[in-house]
């Protein structure tokens, strides 16, 4: 079989694409004008329009391929891999990236055993290998200790996931033109195994740190539950979500869902403020991606500092409430 | 309930020291221990037992060392474990240890439940677990941080994802990856260390499990490792003394400053 054209898994919700579906783009179309290939978007989704994946093809991709179906409106591993193997059969594309989410990093191994696809996770570089055309896979690995390229010489797909946002969504191009493909979704596909019977949003505060353009974390430098107050004030200010060390998570002063670190979330945010972390190896593994790192703690010696592009060496109460009241007056004065 | 705990034995991560030149960990004085994330899957089987009866049993592929790993989990509470191991193991890669495992988990036998941890605190990748599910054919829920209820058909878990916690009922058997939040690891007690000292853990070559040594190592392997780096791990930013209040105004106007120039203000 020849394998041919670059592919991206958009994800939708509710009807509407996720941006790390436009994000995925960016990264397609370098690779597809590097092969010298096409651009083609998979979504799988129930209820979305032609409008809706329209901006697909405005941000970059050629052709989109659509599976509507009610069996399609939440994720399930073993449905989604059913309908993505067909596809991957039928139109044999060469390369297929997906966003490293919880259903992206689920569903690729999914597929990737059933097509016995090379496939490298949480990916933060890509690019085309000159002379053999390979796909080159970047990602950190030994929490972040290590760098690895991998490439995938003789199987096809060669398949990746991609941390969300770690690269900026393909820009719009009212001008674009392509071709939406809606394919009929095959009953026999629908795998009833997992049902999906309840959902519990997060309530107030943004926890999705992962997809958050800035976080700001407390450790166990707040002392106490009460003291988050300062670090939501500041994520307020910055327009962020709110992170925490394992040792605030462990206390009990914040949920599980905002643990950045190795047992915790990976994070690739442009900015990173870190304040009252000392910065151990496991929370480092979490946040050193990220662009930018400012830490402030009482610790001259804390391992946070030596990943830090700005650094305060001193008590958080006191810069903390400074920091806050500075940018109050900044955001007042624009 | 019978539950299957697949572990990976990794280096202890927080003194990992790095060969500046070769780009490689070094192992020697590592020591190396349970991947802290397989603990909670352990925990939460071990659990399971203790409410509905039956059997817990881990499978580790790795080394013949790696054995350690497999019986620690026994001294916390598991009832015996399997080592695949062997030269032709060696260099595989998620594909081929995905399918190594599921085929050595066939050989042990009838199962409910397969508890994974999220990743390995080492390779990062998080695509075995996912991956011995689609082996094996199985219900697959990834990123579970609570079992709400099971019985002898079905398991409900709850699952943490981007915007929230969705309920998922699944049958089984199936292959639940946990996160930290479903359990907090018991430490071996002196009783289950004397257990584990007597269990014997059998050794499985693949002609042991009878399968495709082509399919293994790095014939069986579609990915292929072809450069290590090391990021540099200190960035020589700006650090600031903040030791009284003038200076934390100082220091919190530099910052300000910093934050404007990189447009974050």
């Amino acid at each position: 079989m020849t394998y041919a054209g670059v592919w991206t898994i958009a994800e939708a919700r509710d009807g509407a694409l996720r941006q790390v579906s436009f994000e995925l783009l960016t990264r397609g179309r370098k690779l597809a004008d590097k092969r010298n290939t096409t651009l083609s978007s998979v979504v799988l989704a129930s209820g979305i329009s032609d409008e809706t994946v329209r901006e697909l093809i405005k941000r970059g991709a050629d052709r989109v391929y659509v599976v509507d179906d009610p069996a399609l409106a939440h994720f399930t591993a073993e449905t989604f891999s059913n309908v993505l193997v067909k596809l991957i059969d039928t139109y044999a594309p060469e390369i297929i990236i997906a966003a490293a989410t919880t259903s992206g990093r689920t569903l690729m191994p999914h597929v990737s055993m059933r097509t016995h696809a090379g496939l490298t996770a949480d990916c933060t570089d890509l690019d085309i290998e000159e002379g053999t055309g390979n796909l080159l896979q970047t990602r950190p690995a030994i929490g972040g200790n290590i760098l690895a390229t991998i490439k995938t010489p003789e199987f096809r797909p060669q398949m990746s996931t991609v941390r969300p946002r770690s690269t900026k969504p393909a820009p719009v191009d009212a001008s674009r033109t392509g071709e939406i493909v809606r394919l009929p979704f095959d009953p026999a596909l629908r795998d009833g195994r997992v049902r999906r019977i309840g959902f519990k949003a997060n309530e107030g505060e943004e926890v999705d740190i992962q997809s958050a353009d800035v976080v700001v974390s407390g450790g166990k430098g707040l002392k106490k539950a009460e003291n988050f107050a300062l670090i939501r004030e500041l994520a307020e200010k910055l327009g962020g979500s709110i992170g925490a060390s394992r040792d605030a998570v462990d206390r009990a002063w914040i949920g599980y869902p905002h643990q950045v670190g190795l047992s915790g979330k990976t994070v690739t945010p442009k900015l990173y403020v870190a304040a009252g972390i000392s910065g151990a190896i496991q929370h480092l593994a979490g946040m050193k991606t990220a662009e930018t790192i400012v830490a402030i703690n009482s610790d001259p010696d804390a391992q946070i500092f030596r990943v830090a592009d700005y650094g305060i060496v001193g008590d958080l109460f006191e810069v903390l409430p400074l920091l806050n009241e500075r940018l109050s007056r900044e955001v007042g004065s624009k | 309930m019978n539950i299957v705990i697949p572990i990976k034995q990794v280096p202890e991560t927080s003194n990992v020291k790095m060969d500046e030149k070769t780009g490689t960990m070094v192992r020697e004085g590592v020591e190396s221990i349970i991947n802290p994330l397989d603990l909670y899957a352990i925990e939460a089987g071990i659990q399971l037992k203790d409410r509905f009866g039956g059997t817990v049993t881990v499978i580790s592929m790795g080394p013949p060392n790696a054995e350690k790993a497999i019986r620690e989990a026994i001294a916390m509470g598991c009832d015996g474990g399997v080592l695949v191991s062997g030269r032709e193991f060696a260099g595989s890669d998620t594909w081929a240890t995905a399918y190594a495992l599921s085929e050595s988990i066939k050989k042990i036998g009838a199962f409910d439940l397969i508890l994974c941890g999220e990743r390995a605190t080492d390779g990062d990748t998080g695509q075995v677990g996912p991956g011995i599910a689609s082996f094996l054919d199985v219900s697959l829920a990834t990123y579970v941080s609570r079992i709400v209820e099971t019985d002898e058909k079905e398991i409900v878990v709850e699952r943490l994802i981007e915007d929230g916690y969705e309920t998922l009922a699944m049958r089984l058997p199936a292959l639940v990856t946990v996160v930290k939040e479903i359990s907090y690891p018991r430490l071996p007690t002196l009783r289950g260390k004397q257990k584990a000292r007597k269990t014997a853990v059998p050794v499985w070559a693949a002609a042991e499990i009878g399968i495709d040594a082509a399919k293994l190592g790095l014939n069986g392997s579609p990915t292929r490792v072809v450069k290590i780096e090391m990021p540099k791990v200190t960035r020589g930013g700006k650090i600031v003394p903040a030791p009284d209040e003038e200076s934390a105004v100082r220091a919190v106007d530099g910052l300000v400053d910093f934050l404007k120039s990189k447009d974050f203000i």
